[in-house]
C-alpha cells in the first residue's frame, strides 16, 4: 500500500532522489529487511572465513579413498564422512542425503516465490497454499538436519582410533565413535566444532524462518493481510527465506564440496 | 491529513497523536518512540557512562602517577580491590583499563555520540516526523540500556570485570584460569556486548532507512547537511562491521563455555596441556579488528559531521568543499574496512601483507587531510562567532591534526615495531579519536541544547569548560608521546619496576594531575547541562541563525516535529553570507524564487523549474483536499 501511496503530492520534476518519496521503490520495512540481510551476510562471511582459515591450517587427506580412516592429523574427505542415508544402514551413498536436504530447501524457496507472486495478485487462497508448502519444506529441512546431526554425533559402527588430550588433560589413545566438541572420529576436533557451530547457526536462522513463515501463514489464512490490502509481510519474510537458502548453498559448498 | 508527504502510515498516525491524547510519564520518558526523547535518553546514559569511565581512568592514573600513594581512602568504594597494605590490586588495575576502554569506546562515543545525535538530528534535519520505525528505535535504546545494566553489574562482581584489555584477545580472555577477570566478568562483558551490537544494528538500520526514504520534498542527497551524511555513513559502517564483532564474540563464547577451540591451540597451564587444538588466536584478532578499525570511524565521523555543521554556521560561510567533504567521508568509509591489520603488525603477520596494509592505511591520510583543510578554509576569513559549540569544534580540528600526524608514524609497519602497544599509541588515539570525538559530542550538546530543551546553556561556563578541557587534554596526552617513544608499554601496573622507565615518574605525576583537573572541569559542564535544562535562558527559535530544518520547528517540538505540514526544501544548507542577500543566512526552506537578489546564475535558471514544481504540488494538494471533502 505504501508503494501505491508514495508519489502523491510530489512533482515528478523533482527526480527520484529529490526527496518526498521512496527512491528505491521500497517501503521502509522492506529496506530494513534488506539492510539486516546485508549485515547478516557479514556475520556468516566471518564464520565461513574462520572455517576456511582453520581448514587450510590442516593438510587434506591425500591417500586413496578406499583406505580412508578418520584421523586428527588431516582434514577428512566429505564424501566419505557424509555418506549415510536413513533406513539404509551400512551403505555408502556419498552426499545423497545432504543433497536431498538442499533440494528440499531450494524447492521451498521456489514455493516462497509462488507465495509472493500470489500475494501480488491478492490471491489469498494461493498465498496460503504456497506458504504451507514453504513451511513444510522448512520443517522437513530442519528434521533432516536433526537426523544428520544425530548420525554425525553417534558415528559409524567402527569408529576410529585416535590419540588426543582428554578433558582431564591426559593424553589417551582409544577408539572414538561419533563426534562431540572435544574429539570426533572423522577428523581434527575443529572439523566437528565448525560443523556444529556453522550448520547450527544456519539451522537457528532456518528455525526463526519457520516461525516467521508460520506467522505469515496464520495471518494470511485468517485474512489479516487481506484486510490490510497487501501482502508485503509475505514479501519481507520471503526475502529472509531466500537469504537463508542462499547461505545454505555457501555452507553446503564449504562443508560438503571443498 | 493532506500532508501528502512522505506517504507512510506512521506519518499520518502522528498527526492524530498530537490532537487526541497526551502521553503519560511512561510513554513520554521511558518507553518513548519519539526520536527526540530517545536521543536524549542516549545522551543522558552516555553522560552517566562518561562519568564512570572517567572515574575509572582517574583511579589508574593515581596508580601510575603516584605508585607509592596510600589508597586506603578508596576502600569504601573499591573494597577488596585495595590490597591490605593500601595499594591498588594489580589485577584490578587491568580491569580498570579494560573497562575504561570498553566504556569510552562503545558506551560513550558510539552510543552516547552517534546514538544521541543520529536519533535527535536525522528526522529533524531531513524533515521527517520521526524515524522510519519508532518501535525499533525504542528497542535500540532498551537493548543499549540492558547492555549498560549488565556491563555495570560486571563492575561489582567478586572476580572483577573483564580484564584482558578492551580488545579481549584470547587466549587471555578465553581461559578462566588465565586471570580473575576472564571468569564471570568476561562472560558478562560478552553478553553486554551482544546486546550492544543488537542495539547498534537496530539503530543503524533505522538511520539508513530513514535517510533514504523519509527525506522531505526537495531534500535530495546533495542538499543534506553534512551531519546527516556523516550519520548515514556511520550507520553503514556499523551495519557492516558490528556483525563481524558479533561473530567473533560468539566464537569466543563457544570457546569459553562449550569447550571448542576456535581461538585456542597448544596451550599449557602450570605444565599441563589443555585439550584444545587447531584454533588460532590471530583469527580472533582479524575478526575483532575488522570491527575494531571501522569502529574508530564510527566514533569519529559523527563528530566530524557535527563539526562541519557548527563551523559553517558560526563562520557565517558556506562549508568549503561540500562535495569534497562527502567524497572524503565516503573514502574514509570504504578505506576503514581495508586497513584493520595495521593493528596486527607485530602479531606475526606476513611482512609483505603488512606493507599492503601500511599502504592502505596511509591512504586514509588523504581524505582526512582534505577534511582538515576544508575546516581551515571554512574558518579562513570567516565572520567567526565563538559560541561554546564553535570552540569545541575548533578544538576537535586541533586534536584531529595533532593526533592524526602521529597516525602517520603508527601506520608504518616498521616504526610500529618500536611503538606498538606503547604510550605513544595511547597518546595517538586519545587525541585523534577519543578527545576529538568527545569534543564533537560536546560541540553538539552546546549547539543543539536549545533544540533539545528549549533553553540556552550558559556560554560563560561553556568557555571555562572549553579552555580547561582543551588545555587539559593536551597536558594529559602530549607528554605520553615521550613516554611512549621511550618504549613504555601500555597496560602496565607499575612504572618504577624497570630501570628504563622510572625516570618518567615526574612526567607521569604531571599527567595524572592534569587528568584529575581535566576531569574536574567536566563538573562545570555537568552543572551547566542540568542547571540550564531547567533554569537556562529560554532560547529563541533559531539562536545560531542557522539554515537547517530543525530550527523551523517550534521551541518544544511535539511528537511529529512540525505542527502543520513538513516544510519543503529548496536549497542546500550552507547559504551563509550570500552576496546580495539581506540577511547573512538563508534557511533551506526559502525558495530560490524568493531570493532573486542573491541567486547565482545557475540558480536563477533553476527558478523556473522550481516554480513548476511548486505549481504541480499545489495542484495535487488542492485535488487531494477536494477528494477528501
Amino acid at each position: 500500500m505504501s508503494t501505491t501511496a508514495t508519489a502523491v503530492g510530489v512533482s515528478p520534476k523533482r527526480g527520484i532522489w529529490g526527496g518526498g518519496n521512496e527512491p528505491l521503490k521500497a517501503s521502509y520495512g522492506k529496506l530494513m529487511m534488506w539492510f539486516f540481510l546485508l549485515s547478516d551476510i557479514f556475520t556468516f562471511a566471518a564464520f565461513l572465513i574462520s572455517y576456511a582459515a582453520i581448514r587450510v591450517s590442516y593438510p587434506g587427506y591425500a591417500g586413496p579413498a578406499e583406505s580412508f580412516v578418520g584421523s586428527n592429523e588431516y582434514w577428512p574427505v566429505p564424501e566419505l564422512v557424509f555418506d549415510a542415508m536413513p533406513f539404509l544402514h551400512g551403505y555408502h551413498i556419498p552426499l545423497a542425503f545432504v543433497g536431498l536436504m538442499t533440494f528440499i530447501l531450494i524447492m521451498s524457496s521456489v514455493t516462497m516465490v509462488l507465495a509472493v507472486e500470489a500475494g501480488h495478485r491478492n490471491d489469498k487462497k494461493d498465498v496460503v497454499k504456497w506458504l504451507l508448502w514453504t513451511l513444510l519444506g522448512g520443517i522437513t529441512f530442519l528434521s533432516c538436519q536433526a537426523w544428520e546431526w544425530s548420525h554425525f554425533i553417534h558415528g559409524t559402527d567402527g569408529g576410529s582410533v585416535l590419540t588426543y588430550v582428554n578433558r582431564l588433560g591426559q593424553v589417551v589413545t582409544e577408539t572414538v565413535y561419533g563426534a562431540n566438541l572435544l574429539v570426533n572420529e572423522y577428523g581434527p576436533a575443529a572439523f566437528a566444532q565448525l560443523f556444529f557451530f556453522i550448520t547450527g547457526f544456519h539451522g537457528f536462522h532456518v528455525t526463526i524462518g519457520v516461525f516467521l513463515l508460520f506467522l505469515a501463514f496464520y495471518q494470511a489464512a485468517v485474512g489479516v493481510y487481506e484486510g490490510r490490502g497487501h501482502y508485503e509481510m509475505v514479501e519481507k519474510i520471503g526475502l529472509y527465506w531466500h537469504f537463508v537458502d542462499l547461505v545454505w548453498v555457501f555452507v553446503f559448498t564449504f562443508f560438503y564440496l571443498i | 491529513m493532506a500532508t501528502a508527504n512522505v506517504a507512510t502510515h506512521s506519518t499520518d498516525a502522528h498527526d492524530h497523536h498530537d490532537h487526541e491524547h497526551h502521553d503519560n510519564f511512561i510513554t513520554k520518558y521511558i518507553f518513548t518512540q519519539d526520536h527526540k526523547m530517545i536521543g536524549k535518553q542516549f545522551l543522558v546514559t552516555g553522560i552517566f557512562w562518561a562519568i564512570i569511565g572517567g572515574l575509572l581512568s582517574l583511579v589508574f592514573r593515581l596508580q601510575l602517577g603516584f605508585p607509592d600513594m596510600e589508597l586506603e581512602w578508596l576502600r569504601p568504594i573499591l573494597g577488596g580491590w585495595i590490597t591490605p597494605d593500601g595499594k591498588l590490586d594489580p589485577e584490578f588495575y587491568l580491569a580498570l583499563v579494560t573497562m575504561h576502554g570498553t566504556i569510552m569506546v562503545f558506551f560513550v562515543l558510539t552510543a552516547g555520540l552517534s546514538g544521541t545525535f543520529s536519533n535527535f538530528l536525522i528526522p529533524l534535519q531531513i524533515g521527517a516526523r520521526d524515524m522510519a520505525s519508532g518501535f525499533m528505535n525504542m528497542l535500540s535504546y532498551w537493548f543499549f540500556f540492558l547492555s549498560s545494566v549488565i556491563m555495570f553489574i560486571s563492575l561489582f562482581i567478586e572476580t572483577g570485570p573483564a580484564s584482558g584489555g578492551w580488545v579481549v584477545y584470547p587466549p587471555l580472555s578465553a581461559l578462566e584460569q588465565a586471570m580473575p577477570g576472564s571468569g564471570l566478568g568476561m562472560t558478562l562483558w560478552l553478553i553486554a556486548m551482544t546486546c550492544f551490537i543488537a542495539s547498534s544494528l537496530l539503530g543503524g538500520i533505522n538511520y539508513i532507512t530513514t535517510v533514504i526514504n523519509l527525506r522531505t520534498k526537495g531534500m535530495s542527497f546533495s542538499r543534506l547537511p553534512l551531519t546527516i551524511w556523516a550519520f548515514f555513513l556511520t550507520a553503514v559502517i556499523g551495519l557492516l562491521s558490528f556483525p563481524v564483532l558479533f561473530s567473533a564474540a560468539l566464537l569466543l563464547v563457544f570457546d569459553r563455555s562449550f569447550g571448542t577451540s576456535f581461538y585456542l591451540s597448544d596451550i599449557y597451564i602450570g605444565g599441563e596441556a589443555l585439550p584444545n587444538t587447531g584454533g588460532s588466536p590471530v583469527l580472533y584478532q582479524h575478526l575483532f579488528w575488522f570491527l575494531g578499525h571501522p569502529e574508530v570511524y564510527i566514533v569519529l565521523l559523527p563528530a566530524l559531521g557535527i563539526t562541519s555543521e557548527i563551523i559553517a554556521t558560526n563562520s557565517r560561510k558556506p562549508i568549503f568543499g561540500y562535495k569534497a567533504m562527502i567524497i572524503s567521508m565516503l573514502g574514509i568509509t570504504i578505506l576503514s574496512f581495508v586497513v584493520w591489520a595495521h593493528h596486527m603488525f607485530v602479531s606475526g603477520l606476513n611482512p609483505f601483507l603488512g606493507s599492503i596494509f601500511m599502504f592502505l592505511t596511509l591512504i586514509i591520510a588523504i581524505p582526512s587531510a582534505v577534511k582538515v583543510f576544508n575546516y581551515l578554509t571554512t574558518l579562513w576569513r570567516g565572520n567567526l562567532i565563538f559560541t561554546p559549540g564553535m570552540l569545541f569544534s575548533i578544538g576537535l580540528v586541533s586534536f584531529f591534526i595533532s593526533g592524526g600526524l602521529t597516525g602517520i608514524f603508527l601506520g608504518n609497519s616498521a616504526i610500529d615495531i618500536q611503538l606498538h602497544d606503547t604510550y605513544f599509541v595511547v597518546a595517538h588515539f586519545h587525541l585523534v579519536m577519543g578527545s576529538a570525538s568527545f569534543f564533537g559530542l560536546m560541540a553538539g550538546v552546546y549547539h543543539w541544547f536549545p533544540k533539545m530543551f528549549g533553553r540556552m546553556m550558559d556560554a560563560r561556563l561553556g568557555y571555562i569548560h572549553f579552555w580547561a578541557t582543551f588545555i587539559g587534554v593536551y597536558l594529559v596526552f602530549f607528554p605520553m608521546h615521550y613516554i611512549g617513544i621511550a618504549g613504555f608499554p601500555r597496560r602496565y601496573y607499575s612504572w618504577t619496576g624497570f630501570e628504563f622507565s622510572n625516570m618518567y615518574t615526574d612526567l607521569n605525576m604531571f599527567v595524572s594531575v592534569a587528568a584529575i583537573l581535566t576531569f574536574g572541569a567536566q563538573l562545570i559542564f555537568l552543572f551547566n547541562f542540568f542547571y540550564s535544562m531547567y533554569r537556562g535562558r529560554v532560547a529563541s527559535l533559531n539562536p545560531w541563525r542557522s539554515n537547517t530544518l530543525e530550527w523551523t520547528t517550534p521551541l518544544h517540538p511535539g511528537h511529529g516535529n512540525w505542527p502543520g505540514e513538513i516544510p519543503a526544501v529548496y536549497r542546500w544548507p550552507y547559504d551563509y553570507s550570500k552576496p546580495g542577500a539581506s540577511e547573512d543566512f538563508i534557511p533551506q526552506t526559502v525558495p530560490l524564487s524568493a531570493t532573486p537578489e542573491s541567486n547565482l546564475p545557475h540558480e536563477q535558471e533553476l527558478v523556473k523549474l522550481e516554480k513548476q514544481i511548486i505549481a504541480d504540488e499545489e495542484a495535487d494538494l488542492v485535488a487531494d483536499e477536494s477528494k477528501e471533502s
